[in-house]
Parts: C-alpha cells; sequence; structure tokens
C-alpha cells in the first residue's frame, strides 16, 4: 500500500466533503453576513482539497487529475472523517461540527507544517492560515450560542453531543499513520489529541457547555472507508455530471 | 429586538494610506462587525486594516448648514501656495 | 430647498447624499429600486446555488461559490444602500417575504442543466451588467458607490459564464446541445429583463428626470442584444429568434417580439418557480432567528459583564 498516498488522500477528502457540505449552505444562511462567512469557508476548503487531490494524483503516478479522485472514486475508497459527512442540521449542529473539525486540524496542520514531506509542509502551511480564522469563527459562534438564550444553549449542546461520537475516530492511529509518523511525515495523533481537548475544554467553559460523556461508545470506519450511509448521497449529487458523461471538459 | 445593529466599516488598504469608509453591515458585537467586515469587503484584498464604528454613534454635519459652514473659506484664496508670485530665479519652494 | 432647486442639482449633476433633502418621492422610488435590486441578488443566489453541489469540477464549484457569494455581498450593499434611506434591512426583508416588494423575474426560472450556470452569468449577469454600468453614475451617492463595487466585482461572472458555455460548445456533442437548450430557455427571459417597453414603462420618466434612471428599457436591451448576437454566433449557438436580423440602416440587430403575456404572468407570482424562492428565502429566515436572537442576547450579557468590571 501506498501510505503516502493513502495520508493524502484522506486530507483531501476531508477539506472536500466539509467544503461540499458548506457549499449545501450557501444562500441558505441564517443572516447576510454569516452566509458569506459560510462561503469563505467552504472557498478555502475547497481550496485545501485541490491541493492535496493534485499531490495525491501525483504520488499516486497513476495519471489521474485532481476531479478523477475526486469525481470517480466510490463511498468505500473515500477516507473523509464520519463527522465531516454528517449533515448541517441546524446552524447549531452546522457550529458543532465545524469547531470540532477545526480544534481539529488547527492542531494537526501545527503538526504537518513541520512535516519533511515539502509539499505537505507547504499546504500544511498555507491552510494553518485559514484555519486559524475557521477556528476563531467556530469557536466564538460555539460561545455565542452556548451563553446565548436558552433555547441557543440547548441547541448547540445537542448538537455537540449527537456529533461527539464521531470525534474518537479522528485520533486513531492506524497503520499508515504510524508508517507516516515513523518517516517523520505524518502528525502524531495523541499528541493531536491533548492539543484538541485542550481546546474543547477551553471553549466549552466559556460556553457554559457541558464536555460529553468520556463514556461515548465512538463511531469508526473511516480510515477503512465504512461510512455513514450519508456519504452516498453527496457523493450521487457531487458525482452525477461526471459520471453520466464520462471523459468530457467541464 | 433580535435585529442586528448597523456598524460603519472602514478599511486601510495598504500600509501608509486612511482607513476609508467602505459601507456598512450589520452585526452583533463590535468583535463580529470586524470579522463581518473582514468577510464581506476584503474578499480580494482591499485591506490590511479595519475599523467598525457602530452607526448611532456617527455624527453628522447639517447639509443645510452647509453655505455656513463651507462657504467662509471659499474666499480665502492666500490659503493656497498658487496665490503667491515667486519669481522663476528662485526655483521651486 | 425646494422641488426646482433640487431638479437644478440633479440637472447639474450633483450627488444626492443621505441627510440631504429630497422629496418624499424621491426617496420612495429609490427605496423601491433599491431594495427591489438588493432583492434580486439575494433571491438570484438560489438558482445557482442549485447547481454549487453537482458542479463537476472542484474549479467550478470554487468558482461558483465565489459567484454566489458575491451575489450575497452585492445584496448586502445594497441593503446598506437602502438603509441610509431610513428603512430597515428587516423591513425590506418582510417586504419581501408578504410579497409587497418585487425582484427580479429571471430568478423565478428553472436552472436545468449544468449549462445553465454558463447562461446564468452570460445572459443573466451580461443583461445586469448593462443596467449596472448605468447605474454607477445614478444620482443618489450611496447607490452609485454601492454600484461601482458591484460592477467593478462582476466583471469577472459574466466572463465565467460565457466560458462555461464555450467550454460545453468545444466539447462533446452531447455538451453542445446542452448549450444550445440552456440558450433556448434563457434568451427571451433575459430580454425581459429589461422591463417592460417604454411606452409601457410608467416610472420611466419621471426616473430618467431625477437620473435614478439613465437609459430607457428598450435602449438597454437594444445594447444588450447587438452585444450578444455576435457572442452566440462566435460559439456557432443559434439564437431562438426567427425574426432576428442585422439592419444595416439601424445600424442595430431587429428582433421578434417579447412574449409580454408571459413577462407579466411570472411578475404577478405564476412563474415556475416564484413559490419555491419565496419559500427558501422565508425558510433560511425563520430558521435564522433564533441565532440572530441569541447572538444579540450573547452580546447584552457581555455589555452588563463588562460594566461590571468596569
Amino acid at each position: 500500500m501506498n501510505h503516502l498516498f493513502q495520508y493524502t488522500i484522506r486530507l483531501a477528502d476531508n477539506a472536500s466533503i466539509l467544503g461540499h457540505r458548506l457549499g449545501e449552505l450557501c444562500g441558505h444562511g441564517p443572516i447576510l453576513e454569516q452566509d458569506i462567512a459560510m462561503t469563505n469557508v467552504a472557498l478555502d476548503l475547497v481550496g485545501q482539497a485541490r491541493s492535496f487531490y493534485q499531490y495525491a494524483a501525483e504520488v499516486e503516478g497513476a495519471n489521474h487529475t485532481e476531479d478523477d479522485l475526486a469525481y470517480l472514486r466510490d463511498n468505500q475508497d473515500f477516507r473523509n472523517l464520519l463527522l465531516l459527512e454528517q449533515p448541517n442540521g441546524h446552524f447549531g449542529d452546522t457550529i458543532a461540527r465545524q469547531f470540532l473539525y477545526d480544534a481539529y486540524s488547527f492542531a494537526f496542520y501545527q503538526g504537518l507544517r513541520k512535516s519533511k514531506d515539502a509539499t505537505l509542509a507547504a499546504i500544511a502551511e498555507k491552510a494553518i492560515k485559514e484555519v486559524t480564522y475557521h477556528l476563531r469563527w467556530s469557536s466564538e459562534w460555539v460561545v455565542r450560542l452556548g451563553d446565548g438564550t436558552a433555547e441557543s444553549h440547548a441547541k448547540i449542546q445537542a448538537g455537540l453531543n449527537s456529533l461527539w461520537r464521531y470525534t474518537g475516530e479522528m485520533f486513531e492511529m492506524d497503520e499508515t499513520d504510524n508508517q507516516m509518523l515513523a518517516q517523520g511525515i505524518g502528525v502524531d495523533l495523541v499528541l493531536v489529541k491533548t492539543a484538541w481537548l485542550a481546546k474543547v475544554n477551553e471553549v466549552f467553559a466559556e460556553a457554559t457547555l457541558t464536555l460529553p460523556s468520556d463514556k461515548t461508545w465512538m463511531q469508526k470506519g473511516s480510515k477503512k472507508g465504512i461510512h455513514t450511509e450519508h456519504l452516498g448521497y453527496i457523493l450521487a449529487e457531487m458525482q452525477h455530471l461526471q459520471r453520466t458523461y464520462p471523459g468530457c471538459e467541464w | 429586538m433580535n435585529n442586528w445593529p448597523l456598524w460603519e466599516i472602514f478599511i486601510r488598504s495598504r500600509q501608509g494610506l486612511d482607513h476609508k469608509h467602505v459601507g456598512s453591515l450589520h452585526a452583533a458585537d463590535a468583535q463580529m462587525a470586524i470579522e463581518n467586515a473582514r468577510d464581506v469587503y476584503t474578499r480580494r484584498m482591499e485591506g490590511v486594516s479595519i475599523w467598525a464604528v457602530e452607526s448611532t454613534n456617527i455624527h453628522a454635519s447639517n447639509p443645510d448648514e452647509a453655505d455656513s459652514l463651507y462657504e467662509p473659506s471659499n474666499d480665502k484664496p492666500y490659503r493656497h501656495p498658487t496665490f503667491y508670485d515667486i519669481p522663476k530665479e528662485i526655483g521651486h519652494m | 430647498m425646494t422641488q426646482a432647486q433640487f431638479q437644478a442639482r440633479i440637472d447639474a449633476d450633483i450627488k444626492i447624499e443621505p441627510k440631504d433633502w429630497m422629496p418624499e418621492a424621491y426617496r420612495k422610488t429609490l427605496i423601491r429600486q433599491i431594495s427591489q435590486h438588493a432583492h434580486s441578488e439575494i433571491v438570484g443566489m438560489l438558482p445557482e446555488g442549485n447547481w454549487i453541489t453537482r458542479a463537476p469540477s472542484l474549479r467550478r464549484k470554487a468558482i461558483l461559490l465565489a459567484k454566489i457569494q458575491d451575489e450575497a455581498g452585492h445584496g448586502l450593499y445594497l441593503y446598506s444602500a437602502a438603509e441610509t434611506l431610513g428603512k430597515t434591512r428587516e423591513s425590506m426583508i418582510d417586504d419581501l417575504h408578504t410579497g409587497k416588494a418585487k425582484y427580479s423575474s429571471i430568478f423565478n426560472y428553472p436552472t436545468l442543466s449544468w449549462a445553465d450556470m454558463g447562461s446564468v452569468g452570460w445572459l443573466v449577469d451580461g443583461a445586469a451588467i448593462m443596467n449596472q454600468v448605468a447605474l454607477c453614475r445614478t444620482s443618489y451617492g450611496p447607490y452609485a458607490r454601492a454600484m461601482v463595487r458591484i460592477c467593478k466585482e462582476e466583471s469577472f461572472h459574466q466572463r465565467q459564464g460565457y466560458e462555461v458555455i464555450m467550454t460545453l460548445c468545444r466539447g462533446t456533442a452531447a455538451q453542445k446541445q446542452m448549450a444550445q437548450e440552456s440558450l433556448n430557455r434563457w434568451w427571451w427571459p433575459a430580454l425581459m429583463m429589461f422591463g417592460p417597453k417604454d411606452e409601457d414603462s410608467p416610472n420611466t420618466e419621471q426616473a430618467m428626470k431625477w437620473r435614478i434612471k439613465r437609459f430607457t428599457n428598450d435602449e438597454l436591451r437594444q445594447r444588450f442584444i447587438d452585444a450578444t448576437v455576435p457572442q452566440a454566433e462566435f460559439l456557432g449557438l443559434t439564437i431562438p429568434d426567427p425574426d432576428l436580423k442585422w439592419n444595416e440602416e439601424r445600424q442595430h440587430y431587429d428582433s421578434g417580439n417579447i412574449n409580454w403575456e408571459e413577462f407579466y404572468q411570472v411578475i404577478a407570482g405564476n412563474g415556475p418557480c416564484n413559490t419555491a424562492r419565496l419559500a427558501a428565502r422565508q425558510k433560511a429566515h425563520d430558521e435564522g432567528e433564533w441565532v440572530r436572537e441569541a447572538a444579540m442576547a450573547y452580546s447584552k450579557k457581555q455589555e452588563q459583564r463588562n460594566k461590571q468590571v468596569a
């Protein structure tokens, strides 16, 4: 198995699928200013996805393009975190998903920018600037909703509770992670978890939110291509044109 | 009551220039106003610094008083350098 | 200031600014026109928004997102300009939702194929730009400034649309067919965007006199046709108007009759998507209510806390 390809495609799929979900919200935000803000995040993520797919295609060496990888792989080949394919729900759910991921990717890219792989390090270096802003934006919203009204508090807490089960796999080290870490290319997810949890605790405290139980039964599978039912629908929509009219330029 | 107040946004387009009024937007607080301004008014690298002022805090001169406010400076050309004749031989002054 | 003095300022091309005296009718006309324009930007996000998740490449997806986001920005600039006239954004949005305020009818047509992303950019934005460029010199300062900013940003919208269509026309037979079919559906609605014929446009004369409008509907429509026909020919596409032909004497294209019955029916709410568009806007607004409320509640709490500290 080409571990570097695996490692890169995970990062690409993460950015692509979350960017896709946020794209669904464009034109439907709670207020104009936040509609624009969410699209900015979506645009950053689509940009990151492109960089990672381009590199993955290069590493794979099979003459694929970024779009071949994004549009012509099926469900079981996708490696994005389960968290990111979860539906947008209400604004509280969207913010909960965003915050849990932003806190993760912020810590992750801090590690990846020191990667011995120059390309991954460079993409991470650029991404960290974007993610710093995303994390600030989503943290502030967690606090606003948590410490806003009784209704908003209940909604964001419920969103976080229901998504918590997808946070376990974010820190799971498999063969690919271990290989990449050993080669100085990948990131130690144990360290990422420590940083992530510290941030989550800090923001939850300010937001007067309760950390979900550490006994939560965690869902996992994305690293093996086993997803929730939601991903299939995302891909059906996303890949529709490429599949219906194979081999076309767009 | 749930409506976010209006803010006036001023942006410095690059170091060394004044902040310039670019428009307004709604935000629940000052912090959000700055972030919204970043998202709304600097999508094409239009700025390096943002000021946000709640619109209710802007006090404006009354246009009906324009005559008394601005006309009087109209007949004082001696405030401008071109009012004075300096011989060519002196050069730039 | 009297009506005559006001008109004299307009005639001298002196811009009117928010706190200046203005006739009530001028204010009302502006609020109507600017808010209508803002609503059009916001409702206009929906037909294209349909295709973000189906964009056929990551590059196209990013472009489409950026373009629709621009429309949100443009709606925002325009609402802001209208707010300087003393009407809140909230009440303008209410007027949209209750049907009291209108928006451009073009957005009541459906986007049915990827080629429609091309047609919307090329034809709909193309038609809009004709209008908007003229409006950069409109007499009300905040409106004119918003339009300058909008025109600057919009310049990529039409180009990306044309590029989408051009790529299809250079592609497979099925892709070219997709482009032609889309042009067939969008051509006439795009021409309707300029509004009724001059003789049927009761507001035009006063709006021209106040320099809120700078060209008539028919003038702008003709300009659009003249500009677009060669662009279609370049692509090998056929404009669906058998009466379209160059008039050497006029130095303009002659064109066939617009179906005004359809135009008025769509305005009256009977277009294919009127109900769906308004419902989508209403839903987003309603579902955002608790979010806007929470942000205000949090802001008030923070203010209290800061006072206690001080």
